[in-house]
């Protein structure tokens, strides 16, 4: 369970967000909608503490995350994937090492078991034997393939996703919504879904959140989001839509 | 008028503290960072080989010639005077404390801080930082402490073969081109110079490695923007760093050979 309460985030006299609170249960897919620069992303940034918030308070599973010290923090973030929206696949290292990268650091398993593992996550994203390539030999889709198996190492049971179909052909688009879906299904993770793209909304969310000048509003179900009365919903969604 | 002028200067001597206030804070988190044993040997030593032997030409030439031109000026003027014997000495001297340490540290300067702070920098604006993070791993750990190490201890090596080759450069153009006498050179390099002026160099050394590196590392993890930015923030960690190396380089001076 993340409850987020009366939260709060300034850059110098600029509020991306405005004193919100928010209830995301266990399981669930929520999709965090609006247009660029509204603060989504931001909102995913703080949910994984990159960076502090100016005022409220973010609990996951019970625990505020602002109080937790360094080696506790370390332990939450192994309970979340994070899959960037420039995939942000470290591009010293090749596939299989991104995706082993925090089992070296955090666990004591050999590089056979590590080796099993990443070539299991790799295979639940559709990738195998693609552990020798390096990132840049990739396409934009296997770029983010490789950063949702990543992201899936320690299994998390929250997974963050930061404009997982922005830029990709909509082919591409729907593998990633799939592969969301499935994720979300086997692993019972919660899942937010931060994007503009309408049809990822509609095919991964099972609840939707508009974000409109640092504020939420809660659009509700998918069903709900089409049937809209709220004229910035109505406005944002049509809109999407049409494109 | 007035007024914005003095407010523009009091902006900017604010904004030079806060930049400084921070350069310090990433040094005493990378030092607390090795003292608590929080070293990766393995990325620690690709730096090294990365930073030093890669740096090694430039470093070993530049430290050549300008050896090489330092006898030309020095060796006729000393001539002239007759004082030719006491080239080698002079040489010596300045080599040992200045030439050679100021040198490694521009071209270390030029070639590595340019190099931290560009690869660092598309990180950030690649979100390959973040990702650190989110994987749970301290970008402090993982990327600022193995360059702190590698700058700190390739630099004095740089240094000592900086030392060598410049001197030898000089010996070179003393001896067969202003026809100095080649064991007087040796000699006199041997009385004049102290062990202290070769100790104090290395120190000097040691000091614009880690200064270095601190200054590209936090100029790389500052990084704004996108490829403008990473621009931007390399021009500026060269700039910063050789600033800092040439005030730290006068105030060592004065503190271990005045």
């Amino acid at each position: 369970m993340i409850k987020i309460k009366n939260l709060t985030k300034k850059y110098n006299d600029l509020m991306v967000l405005d004193h919100v609170s928010l209830e995301i249960k266990d399981g669930e897919q929520l999709a965090i909608i609006g247009p660029s620069g509204c603060g989504k992303s931001t909102l995913l940034r703080l949910l994984m503490r990159l960076e502090p918030e100016t005022n409220g308070s973010i609990e996951i599973n019970g625990k505020d995350i602002a109080k937790l010290n360094n080696e506790e923090m370390i332990k939450l973030r192994q309970q979340i994937g994070m899959v960037f929206q420039s995939s942000a696949l470290f591009d010293s290292l090749t596939v299989g090492e991104n995706v082993a990268f925090a089992l070296r650091e955090h666990t004591h398993k050999s590089d056979l078991e590590i080796k099993k593992i990443v070539a299991h996550k790799l295979d639940r994203v559709g990738l195998s034997g693609k552990e020798e390539l390096m990132p840049s030999e990739l396409s934009g889709g296997m770029q983010k393939r490789v950063s949702i198996a990543r992201a899936l190492a320690f299994d998390p049971k929250i997974i963050l996703y930061d404009e997982p179909t922005t830029g990709l052909d909509p082919i591409t688009s729907i593998t990633i919504e799939n592969l969301i879906n499935k994720i979300a299904e086997e692993m019972k993770a919660t899942s937010i879904i931060v994007t503009h793209q309408l049809s990822t909304v509609f095919r991964t969310a099972t609840h939707i959140i508009m974000m409109d000048e640092g504020k939420f509003i809660d659009v509700g179900s998918v069903g709900q989001a089409r049937n809209s009365k709220n004229l910035i919903v109505k406005e944002f969604i049509t809109a999407g839509l049409i494109n | 008028m007035l007024e914005k002028l003095e407010t523009k200067i009091i902006n900017m001597v604010i904004a030079f503290l806060e930049e400084v206030g921070r350069v310090a804070i990433l040094g005493r988190e990378a030092l607390s960072g090795i003292f608590s044993g929080k070293t990766n040997i393995k990325l620690t030593l690709e730096q090294m080989v990365k930073m030093g032997v890669d740096s090694l030409p430039i470093a070993l030439i530049g430290a050549g010639f300008v050896g090489m031109v330092f006898a030309v000026q020095i060796a006729t003027e000393f001539v002239k005077f007759g004082a030719g014997k006491f080239v080698g000495g002079v040489m010596a001297i300045s080599v040992a404390r200045e030439l050679a340490p100021a040198l490694s540290g521009i071209i270390v300067s030029a070639r590595v801080a340019s190099a931290i702070t560009a690869e660092m920098g598309t990180m950030k604006v690649t979100e390959q930082i973040d990702a650190l993070k989110a994987l749970g791993s301290s970008p402090i750990k993982y990327l600022v402490i193995p360059r702190f190490w590698a700058c700190t201890i390739m630099m004095p090596l740089l240094t000592i073969l900086a030392d060598l080759v410049c001197f030898f450069g000089g010996y070179l153009v003393a001896v067969f081109l202003i026809k100095i006498n080649g064991s007087d050179y040796m000699t006199s390099a041997q009385q004049l110079m102290k062990l202290w002026d070769v100790f104090g160099g290395i120190i000097k050394s040691v000091i614009f490695g880690m200064a270095i590196a601190i200054i590209a590392c936090h100029k790389g993890l500052h990084t704004k923007g996108g490829a403008k930015g990473v621009g931007e923030a390399t021009t500026s960690s060269v700039v910063a760093s050789l600033i800092a190396l040439f005030v730290l380089n006068y105030f060592l001076s004065v503190l271990f050979f005045k």
